[in-house]
């Protein structure tokens, strides 16, 4: 009797993809050992990855790398369709949303760090969005929203000057390595 | 290392970051301004018992299955002052001044809500 083995075709894009999304999912891992003074306020850190798949390999792929790391770290914390889960979720289905537009910004003005800082005030948009009409349906939370937006801005920037330099720094490396050769 | 991180701005940048500042200036002014309570919904078993302005101090008792527990309403501020509940969360719970606030005695299943209301101060008010 024969061992049966299925095999999935896959390209090279699909291993980018995967590679991409795998190095998300570990920024995840590490900013949730980072406290928090308030639950929802965090760095996104995971969205460096997204900002740079946008800037190589455009929007359907950084859809992709967003929405495995969303679905798969919540498998890793155990909150899959939980509510932390669907607050993911909707803060990645915003972002996306928000980057295709955005990603049509001349780039000449325009770079990493504006796609980030949109991308972070649709993530809030949307968390807020399910928190107001699923999980706590009060007024009260609008006074939260001054500290998300503020934090949005903040770490909007900073993700969106890491990707920004990353992209530099590797763009330099490519670069020397064609002189030398 | 400062220039070196403002390299990666470019000049929509700034205006993004100039008008994120400026929306997230507004929404906190629009938020965290001036929204106080001006009245307290006072619920009893889950039906409204009393809606009563905050401009004048009073004492309020209100019946519920424990028993009777009195809400003080002073300088526009109002608070749970006695309830009969066994560990006596909502009356810890202090005064209560801007709207959206509530304060819960779930065993005697009363509540005291502040609410605002969105219009500004006009001539029969004051």
């Amino acid at each position: 009797m024969t061992a049966s083995i299925i095999k999935l075709d896959t390209t090279a894009e699909d291993h980018h993809i995967a590679r991409m999304a795998a190095v998300a999912l570990g920024l995840t891992v590490l900013e949730n050992a980072i406290p928090s003074p308030l639950p929802g306020v965090k760095p996104g850190l995971a969205n460096i990855v997204t900002l740079i798949v946008l800037a190589r390999y455009g929007w359907r792929a950084a859809a992709w790398v967003s929405l495995l790391r969303v679905v798969a770290g919540s498998l890793l914390f155990g909150n899959f369709l939980a509510p932390g889960f669907f607050l993911s979720l909707a803060g990645a289905l915003l972002s996306l949303l928000m980057l295709a537009f955005a990603q049509h910004l001349p780039k000449r003005w325009f770079g990493p760090v504006s796609h980030s800082i949109y991308a972070a005030f649709a993530h809030i948009t949307g968390q807020m969005l399910v928190v107001y009409l699923w999980l706590i349906p009060h007024t009260g939370i609008a006074y939260l929203i001054p500290i998300f937006a503020t934090a949005a801005l903040v770490f909007g920037t900073v993700n969106g000057l890491i990707a920004a330099r990353f992209m530099d720094n590797h763009d330099m490396a490519t670069a020397e390595t064609a002189n030398g050769s | 290392m400062h220039s070196a991180a403002l390299q990666y701005i470019k000049p929509g940048d700034w205006l993004t970051l100039l008008l994120g500042g400026i929306f997230v200036a507004l929404i906190t002014l629009k938020l965290w301004n001036g929204d106080l309570a001006d009245k307290a919904i006072i619920r009893s078993g889950g039906k409204i018992f009393r809606e009563v302005p905050l401009s004048r101090d009073l004492q309020i008792e209100v019946p519920g299955p424990l028993g009777i527990s009195i809400i003080t309403i002073e300088k526009r501020k109002a608070r749970i002052t006695s309830d009969p509940s066994p560990r006596q969360y909502c009356v810890r719970q202090g005064w209560l001044q801007n709207s959206g606030e509530i304060a819960i005695c779930l065993p005697n299943q009363i509540s005291v809500e502040l609410t605002g209301s969105k219009k500004k101060y006009d001539s029969l008010n004051y």
